[in-house]
Order: structure tokens, then C-alpha cells, then sequence
């Protein structure tokens, strides 16, 4: 197959007709063109999108509670209820699938007034107690000092961890940081850490401050009530599985109907991610699609092209096989000659479709980011995937031109003009 | 060397079938030069292609150097014509794209023989054939008798048992088809078992035997007096 003169050959009757030849390999060099420049936009779809989630724990669900809309066990409908802290431990306990469970505390929330000060400066955030896992679930990039730590929750230490947006809000420029007090609804904390949020968006996400959570609830008369929990479960189990069941425990400690739909809220992030890695499953199946049938035009064009290029040779072949050329021989010559100009036109649409997609991070990087889309790829799987279509349809290309080559007698060959 | 028995062949056109061969007994002999004469639609070319294996026959047994030729499928028909048979055509059937050398080397290719010893060969027959200088040129540089001429030492270089020229001067004016003939004389002198299929006269008086066919039968089969082509080049 790799001898010099069979090759020799295909080189020849290639560039017999230079113009078709260039305009069969033009048909296969588009569609794979296509095929890659579709893969990587959906790629940097893919990207631009997955950089907002960032690197949240993505098998994560939230819950929090509403008021209850059934009666139950001798308690009324409409009844607020909160989550204890003990309802957090039953669920560590039942559950032994699940990584963290974190309840967290609020104060504050979108528009809301100020409360926090600083000498003169005051500003409305987000206040959080919480405990150390939550630096995974949600991570941040500690700029200076540290996170929360078990120590602080058992000595319920009034510390806190604020934003880089906190800091520009409070402090003026060059001031010391750490180890400074800030009031939380009159409560003083000392700062031991800042942070950056990884994924954020703006700056909302760095307007935060975080607190121990006990000394959150003690500061704040939350007594041992839970404002909400983020549960993550470990990598092998989703957490989409085991939502029913945890929902039904915490109905069941907090004595709500168990039919009763609105008590527990709860947010699914993994179903939700799920749902986008499906759509982009959606999109790469419909970039394969339509690369493939652009490509397959371009094969369907050197299959004729082939089939022409046997006719013109009919004699020739008759004069080969009077001479003694092996059939399977000759077969082997018109598949490779498809092969090879499938590969070609093939690897130089993969070369130029790399070249396009390059050219686009370029501009990208000079431009700055654009929303939804970022930094748009081609895997080396995905050039495999390329060359394995291209020689699949390069065979299947020659394949009906070989087989006529072959039909014909020899001596049907020898008597054609 | 070839060994024919009541050999029949028919050709279907459309509904009604035509007859072309009926019951040809003939044989060869090692050594020969025999000339198949006739006119056309006498069966003539039918017989050598059956001879080439190109064509099979409907009835009847071919002998080829004590080999039966029957039921043969493509690839041995092929090895078989690579190793038993030279084919000299009408119109050369050169390969247009490949140099003199090239084409002389084509059956020893289908042989598997390796690139040097097969460059040293084609280069010795085209030697035989006076065309050494030759051997770069593409058939389209070549006069008419030259191509024969390659055509003839591509015929040669697989060294086969019988060499089958169909018409080999059928396209050349009479000077040229004699220096082709006096070529073909003296490689039958070395000993190779020739036919020609021709219908002109002269070419045919050069040859040691003429087979005359009418019909699709040998109706004259005689020895003659070899009329040698070198008194004419």
C-alpha cells in the first residue's frame, strides 16, 4: 500500500486536471470547514455560558421555607416556619451521600437599607452566616487574610470575611483592612479576610459579607433557626435524586403536610445545569449534522469526479489488465486516489477552520470579553473525530468509482475509444 | 505450446445470438510464427482474444503450455496473462502518462518485481528494440513504429510463452511495418512462439504458418516459405 509507484501514480493522475482537481477538494474543504468552524462556536457558546457558573459545586440544591398552605398535626395553614439547626444534622445523618450541607442566615438583600457601618461610610450588603464549607460550594479568591474556619463557629467569633466591593465602599484606598472593626446592625465584627468572587458578574456578587454562623444567629436572635442550606452531594450521586427525599425529611421534622407543595422551596442547580449541558449536547448534534451533510455534498462531488475519472481510463485499465494487473489491484488504486484527495482537501479545511477559529480568540483577547461567548475551541477529539469521517467517506467516495473500474471486461475496455 | 479443441463461441446481440467460432481445432507449436488471416467478421480477433484469455469460451477446451484454461476468474486471468501472455495491439496502447521505460516496466510491476531490477530489465528489452535513448520519452514523443516498438518490448519483458499481436501493422505505413516485422522475425529467431492476426497478405507471407478462418472455421491451415522483412528495411 505505501509503495512509491502506487503513489507516484495517484500524484500523476491528480494533477492531470489540476482546475478539477482543485474544485473537488474545494466541495470536501468546505464541509469540513463547516463541520469545525460550527463545533468550535458552539464550543465557545458552551464556554461563555459554563464561565457563569464558574466553579460552583454544580451538584448543588437550595432550600428554604414559606409558609405552609395545609393544615396539619393541629397546626394551621399559613403557619411561617424555620428550619433548625438540628434539621441540619438529621439530614448530614440520613443522607450519607451528600458532601456538604451548609444552612446559612441573611440580613439585607436586594434594595435593601443600610446596615452596615464604618466610621462615616455605610452601605447596604448582603450579610451571610455561614459555616467554613461554603468557600467550596460558591468559591471565592481570597485576596488578603482568611476564610471562616471551624474555630470560629464553636467560639462563635464575631469576625467577618467582606467583598473587594465592601472594601472599596468602606474603607478609602491604602487602609489597613484586616484586623478593623465594621458595624453589622450595630454590632461590631472585625474583618479577617477579603475575597474575590471567581465568576461574578459585576460586582454584585462582591458586595458580600460573611459571618460565622453562630455568632450570626447569636448577634441576630435567630436562636437556632436556619434561613436556607446549600446541599451538595458527593461526585457520584446527583443531587436531582435525592432532592424528594430530603424535601420529605425536613416536611416531616418541621411537621408540614407532606402533600403540601409550597412549604419547602427549593432551587436545583444540578437539574438546572443539566438542562444547559443538554442544550449544548443539542447543539453539537446539530453542528455534526450539518457539517456532515455540507461534507457530504463535497463527497458525493469526488465520487463523480472519480467516476469520470475511471471512464477516461476504461483503456487504460483494459491495457492494465491485459497486462496482468490484478483487479484488487486496481480497485485499490481508485480508493486511494479518493482517499488521498478526501484526506488532503479534508486536513486542509481542519488547518484553515483551526486558523479561522485562532484568528477569532485573537480578536477576542484584543476586544475584550463578549457575554455568552468565550474562548472558542477545537479538541483534539474532535480533529480525530474529522479525519475518521474524512476517511470513511473518502472510501465510500471511491468505492462505487472502484467497483465499475473493475466490471468492466478487459476487453470491453480495450475496444473503447 | 497451445493446444485449442472444438471451440465454439456465440456473441448474444440483443434477441438472436451470433455465432462467431464454430468448432476451431488448432494448434501451436513452440517456436512458431503463425499468422491468423481472414476477413473481418471472420472470427479472427474472437480466436485471439479467447488465446488471450481476454474473452472466454462457450465450448471447447484451451490448453496454454499443458495448463487447462477454464473457469478462470478475474485475478487468475490476470496472473495467467501476466505470466504466459504478451499482448501487441493495433494502436500500441501505451500508457499515455508514463515514460517508454515506465511502460515496458508495467508487467514486471503487476510481478511484484522490485524497481531496480525492474528498471534494469525494461531498460535491456527497450535496448533490444533499438530504443535505449528512448527510454524518458512519453509514448506522445514517439513516432508510430517507435511505439510499436515499445509496445513490443513491454511485450517481452515479462519473458511469456506466447506473444498475441493483434493487427501489430495495422496502423504503421509499410516501411515501419516492416522494420515491426523484421523485429518480430528475429525475436521468433530466439526461440519466442508468435502469432499475428492480420489481413494483409504480405505481413502474413513473413510468417512460417498461415491459418486461414472463413466464417468462424479454418478453412486453409499451410507451412509457408518465410518471406524475411530485413531484404525490405
Amino acid at each position: 500500500m505505501f509503495n512509491k509507484d502506487r503513489w507516484k501514480e495517484i500524484l500523476e493522475v491528480l494533477t492531470t486536471n489540476w482546475f478539477r482537481t482543485v474544485l473537488t477538494a474545494f466541495g470536501v474543504f468546505w464541509g469540513i470547514l463547516i463541520l469545525i468552524i460550527l463545533l468550535a462556536a458552539g464550543k465557545g457558546l458552551e464556554n461563555g455560558v459554563k464561565s457563569d457558573f464558574g466553579d460552583s459545586a454544580t451538584n448543588t440544591m437550595f432550600v428554604w421555607s414559606r409558609n405552609t398552605t395545609k393544615a396539619y398535626k393541629g397546626l394551621p395553614k399559613g403557619r411561617r416556619f424555620r428550619f433548625k439547626l438540628k434539621d441540619v444534622a438529621a439530614i448530614k445523618e440520613s443522607f450519607p451521600d451528600l458532601k456538604f450541607v451548609s444552612p446559612r442566615n441573611q440580613l439585607g438583600g436586594f434594595g435593601g437599607a443600610n446596615n452596615v457601618v464604618r466610621g462615616l461610610n455605610t452601605g447596604a450588603y448582603n450579610v451571610y452566616g455561614d459555616y467554613p464549607e461554603t468557600i467550596q460550594q460558591d468559591p471565592m479568591l481570597m485576596t488578603s487574610g482568611r476564610f471562616i474556619n471551624y474555630s470560629d463557629i464553636n467560639e462563635k467569633r464575631k469576625i467577618a470575611i467582606i467583598g473587594e466591593g465592601v472594601k472599596r465602599g468602606l474603607y478609602s484606598k491604602g487602609e489597613t483592612v484586616i484586623g478593623s472593626y465594621i458595624k453589622i446592625q450595630g454590632v461590631n465584627f472585625m474583618v479577617v479576610g477579603t475575597y474575590k468572587k471567581k465568576n461574578t458578574n459585576g460586582e454584585e456578587g462582591e458586595k458580600e459579607i460573611f459571618v460565622p454562623f453562630t455568632a450570626f444567629s447569636q448577634a441576630f436572635n435567630r436562636a437556632n433557626n436556619v434561613g436556607w442550606m446549600a446541599i451538595t452531594a458527593n461526585d457520584g450521586t446527583s443531587i436531582t435524586s435525592l432532592k424528594e427525599d430530603i424535601v420529605a425529611l425536613l416536611k416531616e421534622k418541621r411537621k408540614v403536610h407532606p402533600d403540601d407543595k409550597r412549604a419547602v422551596g427549593y432551587f436545583d442547580l444540578y437539574e438546572e445545569y443539566n438542562k444547559i449541558e443538554s442544550l449544548f449536547g443539542a447543539l453539537k448534534f446539530i453542528a455534526y449534522f450539518v457539517g456532515v451533510l455540507v461534507l457530504l455534498s463535497g463527497i458525493i462531488g469526488v465520487s463523480n469526479i472519480m467516476l469520470i475519472v475511471v471512464k477516461e481510463r476504461t483503456k487504460e485499465i483494459g491495457i492494465r489488465r491485459a497486462l496482468g494487473e490484478n483487479p484488487w489491484s486496481i480497485k485499490v488504486q481508485i480508493l486511494m486516489e479518493s482517499l488521498f484527495l478526501t484526506l488532503i482537501s479534508g486536513m486542509a479545511g481542519i488547518v484553515f477552520g483551526a486558523l479561522f477559529v485562532y484568528g477569532i480568540n485573537t480578536l477576542l483577547d484584543a476586544n475584550g470579553p463578549v457575554d455568552m461567548f468565550l474562548n472558542p475551541s477545537i479538541g483534539i477529539g474532535v480533529v480525530i473525530v474529522a479525519l475518521i469521517i474524512l476517511i470513511i467517506s473518502g472510501l465510500l467516495a471511491g468505492f462505487i468509482p472502484a467497483n465499475s473500474a473493475v466490471k468492466v471486461k478487459p476487453i470491453d475496455a480495450l475496444r473503447s475509444e | 505450446m497451445i493446444e485449442i479443441k472444438n471451440l465454439h463461441k456465440s456473441y448474444k446481440m440483443g434477441s438472436n445470438s451470433l455465432h462467431v467460432l464454430k468448432g476451431i481445432n488448432f494448434s501451436v507449436a513452440e517456436g512458431e510464427l503463425v499468422a491468423i488471416m481472414g476477413s473481418s467478421g471472420s472470427g479472427k480477433s474472437t480466436l485471439l482474444n479467447i488465446l488471450g484469455m481476454l474473452d472466454v469460451l462457450d465450448e471447447g477446451s484451451y490448453n496454454l503450455d499443458g495448463v487447462p484454461i477454464v473457469d478462470l476468474n478475474e485475478t487468475k486471468a490476470a496472473q495467467y496473462r501476466n505470466k504466459f501472455l504478451g499482448f501487441i495491439f493495433q494502436s500500441f496502447n501505451l500508457i499515455n502518462y508514463k515514460s517508454a521505460m515506465e511502460n515496458v516496466a508495467l508487467p514486471l510491476y503487476y510481478q511484484k518485481v522490485a524497481r531496480k531490477e525492474r528498471e534494469e530489465k525494461s531498460i535491456k528489452y527497450l535496448e533490444q528494440v533499438g530504443l535505449k535513448e528512448w527510454a524518458g520519452h512519453l509514448p506522445s514523443e514517439l513516432s508510430g513504429g517507435q511505439k510499436q516498438r515499445v509496445a513490443i518490448a513491454r511485450a517481452m519483458a515479462a519473458e511469456p510463452k506466447v506473444l498475441l499481436a493483434d493487427e501489430p501493422t495495422g496502423a504503421l505505413d509499410s516501411k515501419t511495418s516492416y522494420e515491426v516485422m523484421d523485429l518480430i522475425q528475429k525475436i521468433n529467431d530466439a526461440g519466442n512462439t508468435i502469432l499475428i492476426v492480420t489481413h494483409e497478405p504480405d505481413i502474413a507471407d513473413m510468417c512460417k504458418r498461415i491459418v486461414h478462418l472463413k466464417d468462424g472455421v479454418i478453412v486453409e491451415d499451410k507451412k509457408v516459405d518465410q518471406v524475411r522483412a530485413s531484404q525490405y528495411v
